[in-house]
């Protein structure tokens, strides 16, 4: 296989974009990323999106958004696997370009969930519909219920939840392309209107518009082409049951753990090579699952290590420089490709306010569901 | 929902069926065409246990359409005697009433109707004994 890297990338602002289309916003954020990436052609594209056949009706995305970029021949197809779609895009790119099958792939996730259509409804066909959703559950609920199961096994507290809304909250008052772009307090995300207990809404990812494009390349091209180097070290997926209620253990998100130990093996790095991650913050006890699950903390202890600053900007591992789903916002399926985004603006010592220091290696996951899919990227800056 | 689709799980829904892996014995409900654990395609039909325990749960608050008029409503993950496990409502009791390891039986209930010309769906919930 040869070796790819991430030679440009461009996002829109997330957030309620309601004079900007579907179709419009994707071709905003790809020309951003073509613009960076100084290509002159495209050999392929995937495109990741949740669900805009009940957000906006419309299927059949890869060739539209080919057709209004302008690329049309090129092959182009759709890529959906719930929250992750995006995700699971850049790992098909990947091995389009690593296979020696196409030189140049863009890979881009958008979502349009503030056109009307009832957002619950569409979100929840990401559960179980006959088991899960037929009783009356939505996705707060599922995430809820994972929740008071962390809290009454390892003692998790209301205010370790918080603190991963606030910690977020904090990064994305630094990002201009935030939805949320300010600071919130413990007191306010524990005295929110409850959404499904224990959850409140400041506990939660909002409803989000939104784009966000990369090119890939192989290393030999992005070389001849003078591009910060930055690699795609490893790309790791992975699958589970759909039902939470299914799982061995209501608590472990499997597929995440799995996907993780898929890429570091790929890497060759431990969980300890990592300098900074972008995490599926769809709520916050996410966050704190998935700090377990990617071996950045024992089991259990993910919401004390929260709790203790070791994940914000400053800490030993920090976790959603862009303020993650909870602040940056979450159009679904452009989700998975925004981290990668905020990882590569990391890696080039590009992040302004919200820069870390010394950031040579950056994970990206990104998962659907309760987790009954997970990939994860883990990305290098090899120019030294 | 078109009616051909909740047709096709009033056996589990109304009747708790599930079936039962000919080699493993692991219980599948709903059942499957292949038992995930072993691979076996031989099944025994079988009823579920209607009593089990409160593994987790959570009172909605913000609900979808159909079950808007519903809230707050208590949904919990069940645990059955047989070692199923089943996402449910929790009916007949106080949302602060609600545990983990409290035990519980299922009940046939009404789940949710289709507006004005649908129909109206039934199934099983949960109440405390
Ligand atoms: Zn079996």
């Amino acid at each position: 296989m040869r070796e790819v890297c991430v030679i440009g990338c461009g996002m829109t602002k997330f957030g309620e974009l309601w004079a900007k289309s579907f179709r419009d916003i994707f071709v905003e954020a790809a020309l951003k990323a073509i613009n960076d990436g100084e290509v002159d052609k495209i050999d392929s594209m995937y495109v990741g999106t949740m669900s805009s056949g009940l957000f906006i009706g419309q299927e059949h995305i890869g060739a539209l958004m080919a057709d209004y970029l302008g690329v049309a021949p090129i092959p182009a197809v759709r890529v959906e696997s719930a929250c992750c779609s995006s995700g699971m895009a850049l790992r098909m790119g990947f091995f389009d370009v690593a296979s020696g099958n196409s030189d140049i792939v863009l890979v881009g996730g958008v979502e349009k969930m503030t056109d009307g259509a009832d957002v619950t409804y569409a979100l929840a066909s990401a559960a179980d519909q006959e088991y899960e959703v037929y009783q009356g559950v939505t996705f707060p609920g599922l995430y809820a219920m994972i929740a008071r199961a962390h809290m009454y096994r390892y003692g998790t507290t209301r205010e370790q939840l918080a603190a991963v809304a606030v910690k977020n909250h904090h990064n994305g008052a630094l990002n201009p392309n935030a939805q949320f772009q300010r600071e919130i307090t413990v007191e306010q995300v524990i005295n929110a209107t409850l959404v499904a207990d224990p959850l409140t809404i400041l506990d939660s990812s909002p409803v989000s518009d939104g784009a966000a494009c990369v090119i890939l390349a192989s290393e030999e091209l992005a070389k001849s082409l003078k591009k910060p180097l930055i690699k795609i070290l490893g790309s790791g997926a992975a699958t589970d049951s759909l039902a939470l209620h299914q799982r061995e253990e209501i608590t472990t998100l499997k597929a995440v753990r799995v996907s993780a130990e898929r890429a570091y093996k790929m890497a060759g790095i431990n969980p300890s090579d990592v300098d900074f991650a972008e995490v599926h913050d769809c709520f916050t006890i996410a966050e704190i699952c998935i700090l377990e699950e990617l071996g950045f903390v024992e089991k259990g202890k993910g919401g004390l290590f929260t709790e203790e600053g070791h994940t914000s900007l400053e800490g030993k591992i920090p976790v959603n420089t862009s303020g993650g789903l909870k602040s940056k916002g979450h159009p679904v399926g452009a989700t998975g490709i925004a981290q990668v985004f905020e990882v590569v603006e990391q890696l080039r010592n590009n992040a302004g306010k919200r820069q870390i220091k010394n950031a040579k290696i950056g994970l990206a996951q990104n998962m659907g569901g309760t987790g009954a899919s997970s990939v994860v990227h883990i990305l290098k800056n090899v120019n030294d | 929902m078109p009616s051909p689709r909740y047709h096709r799980e009033i056996p589990q829904r109304y009747r708790l069926e599930a079936v039962k892996c000919n080699n493993c014995s692991k219980i599948l409900f709903p059942p499957r065409l292949i038992c995930p654990d072993c691979g076996f395609k031989q099944f025994e039909k079988i009823k579920l246990s209607d009593e089990g325990k409160i593994i987790t749960f959570t009172i909605i608050r913000v609900a979808p359409a159909e079950f808007a008029t519903q809230v707050p409503y208590s949904i919990a993950i069940v645990e059955l005697n047989d070692g199923v496990r089943i996402t449910t409502q929790v009916v007949d009791c106080k949302p602060e009433d609600l545990e983990i390891g409290k035990f519980v039986k299922l009940v046939f209930r009404k789940i949710q109707e289709e507006g004005k010309t649908g129909i109206i769906c039934y199934g099983y919930k949960a109440v405390l004994t």
